[in-house]
């Protein structure tokens, strides 16, 4: 996986609530293995036209925001499906951080195993970091990991929390697999006392 | 003494592992669920030279991609979707995991399949690669939907890595009133604590109306725990819980069954155990519901008006609100039962159980779908299908003009190609209305399976109850 330490990128403001997985990626793109490049389906449908034709008033389509790689939402964002290809879709098209108010939980875990850092936010602080982006677009913000702090575009400093053994991970570029290959022991012994309660 | 424990405790701390210092917890997987849309987890394995830890604790059933038209791989038009169904077979039989395959007595949606056969039980973690897992926790299990990074992890290890997630009760008192279904609770549910309400944790549903809920009705209840935010969602075993599981094809037998009864009646939450979070709601005045907008939670009592944003408390709602009423094509002020609709679907891993299609035909008998609609059953299973036509379910649909089809997720995602039109209204027994979920621009309403049943004969939004009493 990707390490994360610090990324200073283009923010996008998306300020809607309830964005949800399937709105990242439409379903029918969901039969598409990981080696195809995910961010031709980001926003599919939300960034198109009912009559065909990109959406110019869709935020990543205004050039300003085209260069975004930082995604500002509403609260609850990627809620819904545990579709991973939501966080692909958002990492291949060069995205490493998502702020929010709040995150669906799964998409949570799902991005911080996959490089793409969900930061968390009082919802206060987020709409004051919206507005700014909004006022001018293609500022830039910077997220700086071992110091978990967000520094929006007029210099405000948001400290956020983390899990630790998530920012470990992201911080190293680590996955759960290397991590777990040092417990087989003590899987191996918990199946023994396990197993005799659950037969299959 | 110990201290009193919750159910999600009691399950959370007999699948543990080991817990590092940082809080971050080694979970041991029950069982394992797999479908037909989690092919990427074993290309993971296979990048790693890695190959399932516990092929005996997990199970297979493909239902996202396959037709709900026939039952032949062959049938499945697309091949994008026929290779999904088929790495499926490839990828479960190369590592000797048991699959449902089409044409199995027991192949269907795989959270219909779980409880059906006894594979989800009572006191045990499980996990899939999809996020209405948390239906499994009607038996009181604590199950959840994972990632397919997760998955490829759980199938090389039997384990994953959490952080514990903070608990809530949902205690609904009272009785539940003539046709108010489990999916009417956890609609007004949603309604009232919203779409992120339940967010980091594991919901609990006690109290005297889920308890009166059949076990179709906690399913569903339970099922749809994620669209609250919940990670899981569970109701304590009961009486209900034993009576169902007791002879289906996993489920303990014999000695082993009254073994595991005695230890299942351990697991409910002991007297006075806490809960990071309490929310009530009266199961009396609880109506049958529907949902308006793209969020389930904008539901409303079948006797409701679509909201006027004008009356939004805030900027942020009025603009979400205008959006939704924009894409749904409806008016503030507009009646629900004044909304005419296109389609029907009775289906998905939320309402398709045999329950769920008794109450639909009970609706159906002797009445015709209204013209111009289109109203489809899909059973969620193939037991499902086999004991609805047993009770001659089928041709009461088939002789009401709603075409009775092949087990499978269908409309509910789409992913089959099942899906409707760009701006058609359907009425819908699934789980989320989102923006495009059941087809690009087509626009979905939640509701019970007789209410959709009832909006299918009438051609618009109906109160059952009404239509019942002739
Ligand atoms: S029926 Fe719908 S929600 Fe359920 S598993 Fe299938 S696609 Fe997912």
């Amino acid at each position: 996986m990707e390490a994360f330490r610090q990324f200073d990128a283009v923010a996008v403001p998306l300020p809607q609530p309830n964005i949800d997985t399937d709105r990242i990626i439409p379903a029918r793109f969901l039969s598409r293995p990981r080696e195809v490049d995910h961010a031709q389906f980001l926003f599919h449908d939300a960034r198109r036209l009912p009559e065909g034709g990109q959406d110019p008033d869709f935020p990543l389509n205004r050039p300003a925001w085209q260069p975004a790689r930082i995604i500002v939402a509403g609260r609850n964002f990627a809620c819904g499906s545990s579709r991973e290809s939501a966080v692909w879709a958002l990492f291949d098209a060069g995205f490493r951080c998502a702020i929010a108010p709040s995150f669906g939980d799964i998409f949570r875990n799902n991005g911080t195993k996959n490089g793409l850092l969900p930061v968390v936010l009082p919802a206060e602080a987020v709409d004051a970091i919206m507005a700014m982006l909004e006022a001018g677009p293609g500022a830039r913000i910077a997220v700086d990991l071992p110091a978990q702090t967000v520094t929006a575009p007029d210099g405000t400093v948001h400290g956020f929390e983390i899990d630790p053994f998530a920012k470990h991970c992201l911080l190293e570029g680590l996955d759960d697999f290397g991590l777990t290959a040092g417990y087989e022991e003590e899987i191996a012994a918990f199946e023994r006392r396990y197993g005799r309660e659950n037969r299959l | 003494m110990d201290a009193p424990r919750t159910l999600f405790e009691k399950i959370w701390s007999r699948h543990r592992v080991l817990e590092r210092e940082d809080g971050q917890t080694l979970l041991y997987v029950g069982r394992h669920l797999l479908h037909d849309g989690g092919a990427t987890a074993f290309d993971v394995l296979r990048r790693r030279g890695l190959k399932p830890w516990a092929p005996e604790r997990i199970f297979a059933t493909p239902d996202h991609y396959v037709s709900t038209a026939g039952r032949r791989v062959e049938e499945i038009e697309d091949p994008r979707h026929r290779e999904m169904v088929e790495k499926l077979a490839r990828n479960t039989a190369e590592h000797g995991i048991r699959r449902f395959g089409l044409g199995d007595p027991n192949q269907g949606i795989v959270h219909v399949v779980g409880p059906e056969t006894g594979l989800s039980q009572p006191g045990l973690l499980m996990v899939c690669g999809d996020s209405h897992t948390s239906t499994h926790g009607a038996l009181g299990a604590l199950a959840f939907g994972i990632g397919s990074t997760e998955v490829a992890h759980v199938l090389a290890t039997q384990t994953l890595w959490q952080r514990k997630p903070r608990t809530m009760r949902i205690t609904v008192e009272g009785r539940l009133g003539p046709q108010v279904t489990g999916k009417d609770v956890i609609l007004a549910i949603i309604a009232r604590i919203g779409a992120a309400g339940a967010t980091g944790h594991a919901i609990e549903y006690a109290g005297s109306a889920i308890r009166s809920l059949s076990m179709e009705g906690r399913l569903t209840l339970c099922n749809m725990s994620i669209e609250a935010g919940g990670r899981a969602g569970m109701v304590a075993p009961d009486e209900t819980t034993y009576a169902y599981l007791e002879g289906r094809p996993y489920s303990p037998r014999g000695a082993d069954w009254e073994a595991a009864v005695t230890r299942w009646r351990e697991l409910p939450s002991d007297a006075g155990a806490a809960f990071d979070t309490e929310v009530t709601l009266d199961g009396d005045a609880i109506q049958p519901m529907v949902t308006w907008g793209n969020s389930p939670e904008d539901a409303l009592p079948i006797d409701g008006a679509i909201p006027d944003p004008e009356t939004a408390p805030d900027a942020e709602r009025r603009a979400q609100m205008r959006r939704m009423l924009d894409y749904m094509g409806l008016a503030p002020g507009t009646r629900l039962t004044d909304i005419a609709i296109d389609r029907a679907f009775i289906g998905s891993c939320t309402n398709s159980r045999i329950e769920d299609l008794r109450a639909a035909a009970a609706v159906a008998a002797g009445r015709k779908v209204a013209p111009g609609v289109t109203a489809w059953v899909v059973p969620g299973s193939e037991p499902v299908k086999r004991q609805a036509e047993a009770e001659g379910l089928h041709e009461v649909f088939r002789a009401a003009g709603f075409a009775w089809r092949e087990p499978g997720c269908s409309m509910c995602l789409g992913t089959n190609g099942d899906i409707a039109a760009p701006g058609e209204r359907v009425a819908s027994t699934s789980n989320r209305n989102f923006v495009g979920r059941q087809g690009p621009g087509a626009r979905t309403h939640l509701l019970s399976p007789a209410m959709a049943a009832a909006a299918a004969v009438t051609g618009r939004f109906t109160d059952v109850r009404r239509l019942l009493e002739g």
